[in-house]
């Protein structure tokens, strides 16, 4: 159990964390989630004590860090891969770091087992992948079997096989009723990984919330309807009828239509009535990777801005069906990474749901979701 | 569970089957000698030391004849690799502390010993004492060479005096590597660290020597001629200081300056380490 009340670092002017509460219970994995530069890294450095938090406190079991009986039998940490020196054998590397808490030489040999690196541990950490490093900073961690773990990007670098490994290790070591706590920008992995997030941004805490309750807090699911292309007047059709009937359309660049609004079967059925031939009606259900983008841009520190190569555009306007009265055209994006547009007053409260589908439709009006304005 | 939890084990939560000692000096003691013993470089460093001490010592001893020794010690060879040699100890000092912060090491290691004092004992301890004997062996290893191979009667007699001035000379070339470990933890940088000491260790005549001619300075230049490191190293070894300095100090207020200079930045850096963002 790790308790942070009010946990604030300041870097002269700059504030890295501001006022941060929560709390991460044993049993399990618990995701921490924010942009670069959110403070993700200096929460967890505050959490084990390498900094002193400017004010507020965190305590792990109920006690600061520093003020464990045996530190590393309680808490493991890999806060950075590269932490060894690397003229150092991974075997003798490790060893230093038991002796430290008289933990047994047998138990060395054991995590570097656990983690795989058995063959490399007579070599010299300096030869390491970037993916044998971060098993050498499991290792580590893992040393003193210790009841609350802390992970910074523990999958940085490794390959399929070792980030499939990684997640179930986390699983395991969580559902043996120990405390972890991890940090990562793979989305797709945390979705897998976490049951409950943390996600913070700027230094301040956006959302401490269940995985599953988070993506359906943060992000609209949709439908995508496509017309059969040999019928002229089939989208045309499908559109008034759905509109008619209160759905919300939107045209994606290649002739799909995105509909929200309806559920599926109503979908099928106007379609059905209307006479128009569906080649595609398919359930788009809101990722992890959507629901965060939503809430962080507001509190993204580092932001790209397009490049415009101005004079090698040749624009090309959207045609705007007749049923489309509000001359809105969706956003070009990717089919497979659409992210729901940002809400209404972005900057406010960005993790509620419009109240109504309509505020949606019209935002997403919007060509740049990285400037967003309301144009109601 | 509620937010004033204060109780170390939950209900429910994992509890290793491992034994919890409460660590303690010995611990990080073993830690800091498994560190220095599995790197190339701390190794090459110390056999540099004694190949330098060792090498140009016997190197004086095979140059040197009978006669020469009546005005000097038998361990007044083992000066001319030593006033070298102590770099090498200088080098090692700053490194054993400067080379965590420089990989990032440190991290871990404070990481899992949030005692920081403990670890930096320990740091202190391994190191002084490993250099201190690496030292020690060298020189007699070549005073004694001397003493059997030159020890003939135009040699003249020799005190025991000097076999202890010798060993003193030790104890301040490891006290000049303390040092070098304390400006390592403090200023955490290997190359700025060894430039400090080898700035204080080398400068000193040269800038006593210039303050010297400058009739306003001139008190302040005579001082630092007679109190610096390759003077009291000399004097240590039984060279004396031949010149127009007035007494030369005594042994004993050379090794009190080294040891008021060096406990003052040891003070220093347990209490910077102690409070530090790493």
């Amino acid at each position: 159990m790790i308790e942070a009340v009010g946990l604030t670092k300041r870097y002269g002017a700059k504030t890295a964390v501001d006022q941060l509460s929560f709390q991460v219970k044993p049993g399990h994995v618990t995701g921490f989630l924010g942009p670069n530069g959110s403070g993700k890294s200096t929460t967890m450095r505050m959490i084990v004590a390498l900094d002193r938090p400017t004010s507020g406190h965190v305590t792990i079991n109920g006690r600061p860090f520093r003020e464990l009986p045996n530190a590393q039998r309680h808490v493991g940490a890999l806060l950075d891969a590269k932490a060894v020196h690397g003229g150092r054998r991974a075997r003798a590397h490790l060893l230093s770091i038991a002796q430290l808490s008289g933990i047994p030489e047998k138990r060395v040999d054991e995590v570097l087992a656990v983690v795989g690196l058995q063959d490399a541990a007579r070599q010299r950490t300096k030869g390491f992948s970037l993916g044998m490093g971060q098993r050498l900073g499991i290792a580590t961690a893992l040393l003193g079997d210790p009841q609350v773990l802390l992970f910074d990007e523990p999958v940085n670098g490794l390959d399929p096989e070792g980030i499939l490994w990684v997640r179930n290790l986390m699983r395991r070591l969580a559902s043996e009723g120990r405390t972890v706590l991890v940090s990562s920008h793979l989305m797709s992995e945390m979705a897998l990984t976490a049951d409950h997030l943390i996600v913070i941004g700027r230094g301040r805490l956006l959302a401490d919330m269940g995985t599953q309750e988070f993506i359906a807090h943060n992000s609209a699911g949709f439908a995508r309807v496509r017309a059969a292309d040999t019928d002229r007047d089939g989208r045309e059709t499908l559109g008034t009828a759905l509109t008619k009937a209160g759905g919300r359309i939107l045209q994606e660049p290649d002739g799909a239509l995105r509909v929200t609004g309806l559920e599926l079967p109503q979908i099928s059925d106007l379609a059905h009535r209307a006479g128009v031939r569906l080649w595609e009606l398919s359930p788009h259900r809101a990722s992890l990777e959507e629901a965060y983008m939503r809430m962080t841009q507001s509190s993204v520190e580092y932001t790209s801005t397009e490049d415009p190569r101005a004079e090698l555009w040749e624009p090309e306007p959207l045609a705007l069906p007749a049923w489309e009265d509000e001359a809105e055209a969706a956003p070009e994006v990717p089919r497979t990474g659409f992210y729901a547009p940002p809400p209404p007053g972005a900057g406010g409260q960005p993790f509620l749901m419009p109240s109504n589908p309509g505020e949606l439709a019209s935002a997403s009006g919007n060509p740049s979701p990285n400037t967003p304005e309301d144009t109601r | 569970m509620t937010p004033t939890t204060t109780t170390a084990e939950q209900p429910g939560s994992y509890s290793s089957p491992l034994a919890t000692p409460r660590p303690h000096l010995g611990h990080a003691l073993a830690s800091e000698w498994t560190k220095l013993v599995s790197l190339r470089s701390t190794l090459w460093t110390l056999g540099s030391l004694v190949l330098i001490v060792v090498g140009v010592g016997l190197a004086v001893v095979a140059q040197t004849g009978d006669e020469d020794f009546a005005q000097i010690n038998f361990t007044t060879p083992a000066l001319i690799g030593l006033l070298v040699g102590q770099l090498a100890v200088i080098v090692l000092g700053v490194l054993t502390i400067s080379s965590e912060h420089g990989t990032g090491l440190v991290r871990t290691t404070f990481t899992a010993a949030p005692d920081r004092h403990r670890v930096l004992t320990a740091k202190y301890l391994v190191f002084s004492m490993t250099a201190f004997v690496t030292t020690t062996l060298s020189v007699f290893v070549v005073g004694v060479s001397a003493a059997v191979v030159r020890g003939g009667s135009a040699s003249g007699p020799h005190a025991a005096g000097e076999w202890f001035g010798a060993l003193l000379g030790c104890g301040y070339v490891t006290l000049l590597g303390v040092l070098a470990l304390a400006i390592g933890a403090l200023v955490r940088h290997s190359a700025g660290a060894i430039a400090l000491m080898l700035g204080l260790v080398t400068l000193p005549p040269v800038i006593g020597g210039m303050l010297s001619m400058w009739v306003a300075v001139e008190p302040l230049g005579r001082l630092i001629l007679k109190y610096n490191v390759p003077v009291a190293m000399m004097q240590l070894f039984g060279l004396q200081e031949g010149g127009d300095l007035g007494p030369a100090p005594s042994n004993f207020s050379h090794l009190i300056l080294i040891l008021l200079v060096t406990g003052a930045a040891v003070a220093g850096s347990y209490v910077v380490v102690g409070r530090r963002d790493v």
